[in-house]
């Protein structure tokens, strides 16, 4: 069942903020095996030039994500949410996530398309801190695979 | 911003050193935890199986985060990356043994964009059992 057109375009109120914990970012580092010092060391953040500890480039996409179920669960959309697989994903920086930021996440729905029985789901979360500045994008591409023959 | 890399010293075809990164049954725990995505296709072998897939799956995310690493190694700053995206092709299967499967990642500059920006364009290569496993594989990356 292909999904309702009119939902392109559609923006979801900002979340509440997610406050960023350097034990949080330290947590992930190990999690994935990097051993890079401004993720866990403020010193070596500094004499890179940030404020703080900057988490890992996808660290973000928790955030993102759970915005972004506000749309997948959204019950007038419909999506069949235990089909979905993750497409693709992009991310495109102002600055890195850092310890201390307070970030909310606006989710918009950019397109919806039908592809051999597949819905497909194209969702853009603007993510910005305390002070309103732009801190990155993600673009997560969804796919609700069809449901099997019967 | 602190790029170890600087953009005049780089050249369009250069490669960046490859690195393989091993992926174990515990590395998706701790990964599940740290990033808060439970989906059970990636720690219990019998769900994934019963929804069709060969065996417990790493987390896509997990290969992204690890791909990125030979960028985030080569240039110094993580913050360097002003964009990256890629294409989930191939799930990476992580049998339940102590070797469990290892992501390859190469990378190359592809194109360098803007002379002023000093930015350059990293296309990266991630493959696991001999597998393509992420597609259009990207970076954007600010060098010194």
């Amino acid at each position: 069942m292909a999904l309702d057109q009119s939902f392109v375009g559609r923006t979801y109120p900002a979340t509440d903020p997610y406050e960023v914990g350097r034990e949080k970012i330290r947590e992930f580092a190990e999690a994935i095996g990097d051993a890079n010092p401004v993720y866990t060391d403020a010193e070596a953040a500094k004499a890179m030039g940030h404020p703080d500890v900057i988490a890992p480039p996808t660290f973000v996409f928790a955030i993102t994500f759970k915005a972004a179920r506000q749309v997948i669960r959204d019950p007038q959309l419909g999506l069949d949410y235990s089909r979905v697989v993750h497409g693709d994903q992009k991310f495109a920086y102002t600055r890195p996530v850092r310890a201390g930021d307070r970030l909310t996440v606006t989710s918009t729905i950019e397109s919806i398309k039908s592809l051999a029985g597949n819905d497909v789901l194209a969702v853009r979360g603007e993510v910005h801190d305390q002070s309103g500045e732009h801190v990155v994008t993600a673009h997560t591409m969804l796919v609700a695979r069809a449901a099997e023959e019967a | 911003m602190a790029a170890k890399i600087s953009y005049a010293d780089v050249e369009t075809g250069a490669e960046l050193p490859a690195q393989s990164f091993p992926v174990t049954r515990a590395t998706l725990v701790e990964y599940a935890g740290a990033s808060g995505d439970f989906n059970p296709i990636h720690w219990n072998e019998k769900f994934a199986k019963e929804v069709g897939l060969p065996d417990v799956i790493a987390h896509g995310m997990f290969t992204m985060a690890e791909a990125i690493r030979v960028v985030t190694d080569w240039v110094g700053d993580p913050a360097a990356v002003v964009e990256y995206g890629v294409r989930f092709t191939k799930p990476v299967v992580v049998p339940n043994d102590d070797e469990g499967a290892v992501i390859e990642v190469s990378a190359k500059v592809a194109a360098k964009l803007d002379d002023e920006a000093r930015t350059v364009r990293v296309d990266l290569v991630a493959k696991s059992a001999g597998q393509k496993v992420l597609g259009m594989s990207r970076a954007v990356v600010k060098l010194a």
